[in-house]
This record gives structure tokens, sequence and C-alpha cells, in this order.
């Protein structure tokens, strides 16, 4: 089934494909105080409740918290980038690429609506030849 | 509980990563340092921690050992980010402290490589840098530094002063990595790497080792060592708190501010007392929120702290006098030993020409992202 193997995988465990709806990503949430985190675990390491977590949709709304304008990466990384801090609405923090916004400190605003988008992981492939598909941000619509 | 009391203590040259035969090589020539400037030999240690990152899982504090002496006593190889060199001091502290042992060996050793440290991912699948952000330390810390300029409007100007305050220090510094003025004109105009920090904003990688012979009450007197001794008033760390960003921004403000309380507390003294500062000043950007961190200054005011020069050599709080890890250099594992040399140095009044005057209480800092903080508050034995 060549076709089955072409299908792009989720860039990390916590961006869902699913067959039917577009991709979001899922966060973990402590059923006893309500932290919300990324990425599977078992326990809060902000109460210390024990096997207290359940899976919860995370908003693809958010703020810009800070960035960081990357000029030097390593070989093969295309530069400039912003490197962004997220807030997502309703909990959860997330860094990503900030996108369709140009990379110089005047253009970005710090505390500006973002949103969540999901595409192609820059071209890059594993091993196997599998594409990804990963999440950016970008300047909110108003 | 008896006091704990630095007798020796020194540092190598700083010197360009990778310019250093071997890592046991290095932290030896610091361990004998530290020992001559004691005036106490190899045989008169009862135990050594031995701080170094590089080389984590190979035992260096033995191989330091198989250098100078091999006594047979007991080695505590300490791997803790860049809190390392200041762990392995605190747990010479502790043992001390607790009196198991009265004379203690402590080494902090870094043979460093080039170019941006973290990002490095892991995982599988296809890289992540530049593509979820970057995890490169240059971007990290410029990220910590937005969340000032966020809060209390700080500009890439007052971020670039911290650079040209700390490579002016370290032309008073021969031990330094760099002697050379850096304007800020040429701060600002130096290649950006991860907006607002360029490239004079960030710590050098280099090679260098310390190292600091440690001492109970009791043995200090009976050898004799008083005149030169500075004391240990505060060791403290702390480890992160639990804050909502903090998966994917290491905080390391309340690991900080945690220390540093329990460090006062310890002590019984408060931040109006101490005379000199040595922090963790990886990037420009870091070193501006431990003013306020330390208790230097109030929330809001680490702006003004480097306008007016209040943490110049001469001012109120001089911070870096050593030039810092932005000048003096960053051997990751030998900066938190480092850092208690120079405040020795200025305690002791032997720093020549950067000499803070007068100087009766030091601090030291360290944060290892991850994160570990370690915070040392020294004094003028007599």
């Amino acid at each position: 089934m060549a076709d089955a193997a072409k299908k792009p995988l989720p860039v990390v465990d916590f961006l869902k494909l699913p067959d039917i709806g577009g991709p979001y990503l899922e966060g973990q949430k402590c059923k006893k105080c309500s932290a919300v985190f990324i990425g599977p675990r078992a326990h809060c390491s902000k109460c210390g409740a024990r096997d207290s977590m359940e899976a919860t949709r995370l908003s693809n709304q958010g703020q810009l918290y800070v960035f960081s304008i990357v000029h030097r990466s390593f070989p093969g990384v295309e530069v400039p980038y912003v490197s962004a801090v997220v807030d997502l609405e309703g909990g959860g923090t997330l860094k990503g690429n900030l996108i369709n916004v140009e990379p110089t400190p005047e253009k970005i605003k710090l505390g500006m609506p973002v949103e969540v988008v999901y595409k192609d992981a820059l071209g890059r492939k594993d091993r196997e030849g599998n594409s990804y598909i990963s999440y950016f941000f970008q300047p909110a619509k108003a | 509980m008896s006091d704990v009391y630095v007798v020796g203590v020194d540092m190598t040259k700083f010197t360009k990563a990778g310019s250093t035969r071997s890592v046991s090589e290095l932290g030896a020539r610091a361990a004998l340092m530290a020992l001559d400037d004691a005036g106490l030999k190899i045989q008169q240690m009862e135990a050594l921690y031995c701080g170094n990152l590089g080389q984590a899982a190979a035992m260096v504090g033995q191989r330091v050992l198989q250098e100078i002496g091999q006594t047979g006593i007991p080695v505590v190889n300490v791997s803790n980010a860049c809190a390392t060199g200041a762990t392995a001091f605190r747990e010479a502290w502790m043992a001390i402290k607790a009196g198991v042992y009265d004379v203690c060996l402590a080494v902090g050793v870094e043979v460093m490589g080039k170019g941006l440290l973290g990002g490095g991912g892991g995982g599988g699948g296809i890289p992540k840098e530049g593509l979820l952000g970057s995890g490169t330390m240059p971007a990290v810390f410029a990220e910590a530094g937005m969340e000032h300029t966020r809060k209390y409007g700080t500009t890439f100007e007052q971020f670039a002063k911290v650079s040209v305050k700390n490579h002016h220090h370290s032309t008073l510094n021969p031990k330094a990595m760099y002697q050379i003025e850096t304007p800020l004109e040429m701060v600002m105009n130096a290649e950006m790497i991860a907006y607002p920090n360029t490239k004079l904003m960030c710590s050098v990688n280099v090679d260098g080792a310390a190292s600091a012979v440690l001492c109970s009450e009791r043995k200090l007197k009976e050898l004799g060592l008083g005149k030169r001794a500075v004391r240990v008033r505060a060791s403290a760390m702390a480890s992160d708190p639990w804050q909502e960003r903090d998966l994917v921004m290491p905080d390391v403000n309340t690991c900080t501010r945690l220390a540093a309380k329990r460090a006062y507390e310890m002590a019984g003294c408060s931040p109006e007392d101490i005379n000199l500062v040595e922090l963790h000043d990886c990037f420009a950007t870091a070193e501006l929120l431990h003013y306020e961190n330390l208790g230097l200054c109030k929330d809001g005011e680490a702006g003004r702290m480097i306008d007016t020069g209040e943490v110049a050599l001469g001012g109120r709080v001089p911070v870096n006098v050593s030039g810092g890890l932005l000048s003096k250099g960053h051997p990751l594992g030998a900066t938190g030993i480092a850092n208690i040399y120079e405040v020795c140095t200025h305690l002791r009044g032997e720093a020549g020409k950067r000499q803070v005057p007068n100087a009766r209480f030091g601090m030291t800092h360290v944060i290892g992202l991850g994160s570990a903080c370690a915070i040392h508050i020294l004094e003028k034995a007599n």
C-alpha cells in the first residue's frame, strides 16, 4: 500500500491528525487543579495529584507572549525565523515558529493575537522519506 | 555546627575552546593552584567533589587524582548543568558542615566545543530546530529577556549596556578570556544571533577550571589559615517550581528568587549588605533579570541599574567585575567555582585594579537550565 505510507505524520505526538476533521493540538489537563500540560504524562507536577490527567483539545487561538528573531542557527536551518512563545486561550503554552510576519522587532508586537495553523513541516522528511505536518503561529485575522 | 571556610581558591586563565590537552590535566592544574593558595597538600584532602559536564560519565574527579595524587579519598563527580561547579562546592561545604570531614577539595572543569549550545531537539522523526521555534541558548535567553521587555519596556540598548560593562571589567582581569573594550555601538552592531542578543551579548565558550579548598573552623585554627580565609555564610540551592509556561520557557527567575531567599535567611543579611555580586550573565538579556531576582533592586528597576552605572565597578553594587560569563568566559562546569574565586579575591583585598574597595560580603549566583540555581554568600573572615 504505497499510498498509505505517504500519509504525512504529525511532527509531535500532541498534534493529532484525525481521519475526520482537521488537525488539532491535544493537551493534558489535571482533574484536580486544572493545570494544562503539553505532551503525555501521568501525574500533575503542579499539585502532585497522581493519575489525574485527562486529554483536552487546545485552542487554535492565542496571544504572543514573547519572541526572539533567530539569525544564527545550525547548518541547514533557514534563517531568519521568529521563535515564538504563545499562550493559548483556555490554557497551555507552546513554542513554535511565527510565520507570515516580517522578521523585524518593529513588526512583531508582544501580546498580539495569533492563531495556530497546520501545514507541511518546511519540506523536512525523515530517513524513511515520510513527510510531516507541523503547527505554526501566524498573526490572527482581524 | 561549625562555620565552613574557603582557605584556598584559584582558577586557570580561561582560554579558547578546545585549546586544552585534556579535562583531567586542566582540572589537575586548578586543583594544584588552589592547594598552593592554601599551602596544603593533596594528602591532607579528605574528599574531592568534582564538577564537569562534557564527560559527566567518565570519572573526571578520579582522573584528576590520577594526575596529582591517588590518595584513595572518596570522590564524587557532579553534573548539574551550569550550576555544576557551584554544586560541587556546595557538596564539599555540606560534608564539612555535617561534621563528616574537616578539609575537602572542590574542582570545576570544562573543555568546550565551539558554536551554539542547545537546540539539539531529540526524539525521533525530523529535526525540530527552526520548525517549532528555537531551542538554542541565545534564543531561549532572548525570550527570557523579552519577558522583562514585556513587563517593563526594557530596551535592546539596555541589554547591550550589560555587555559594554562586563567587557570593560574584564580588561582589568588578566585571567579573563578577553581584555577588549566593546563600546555600545560595537555591541549593538555586532552580528545578530537571536534578537535582542548580538554575538557580543552571548557568553564565550572557553576552556577553564577553578578549584577551592574548604575547611572546618577547627581545622582552620589548627592549621593557622585564618589570615586569608573567607567564611561561607550561606549556600543555597533551588530547583524550578511549577510555572505555567515552564515546559517551553525555562523559568530562571522563580528558581533564583527561591534560592536567594534561602541564602539571605541563612546568612542573616539583606541585599543592602552585599558589596559585590558575580551572577549568571550567560547572555546579556539574563543579567538584568537577576538584579531583581537577587533583590539588588526592586522589580522593574533593572534598566535603571544598568543606565546609572550602579552595577559597574565603582557603583553601589558592582556586578560581574571579573568580566562575567560574557567576557571572562563560561566553561560550564567550572563557572560556579570561578565566580567563588572572584568574590574571595575581592574579600581578601587581592583583586588589584578591579578591586571593589572595602568588600566584606559578596554573592555568587549560577543557574543551570532545567533548572538548578545555586547561590553562595561569602564573608571576609577577619
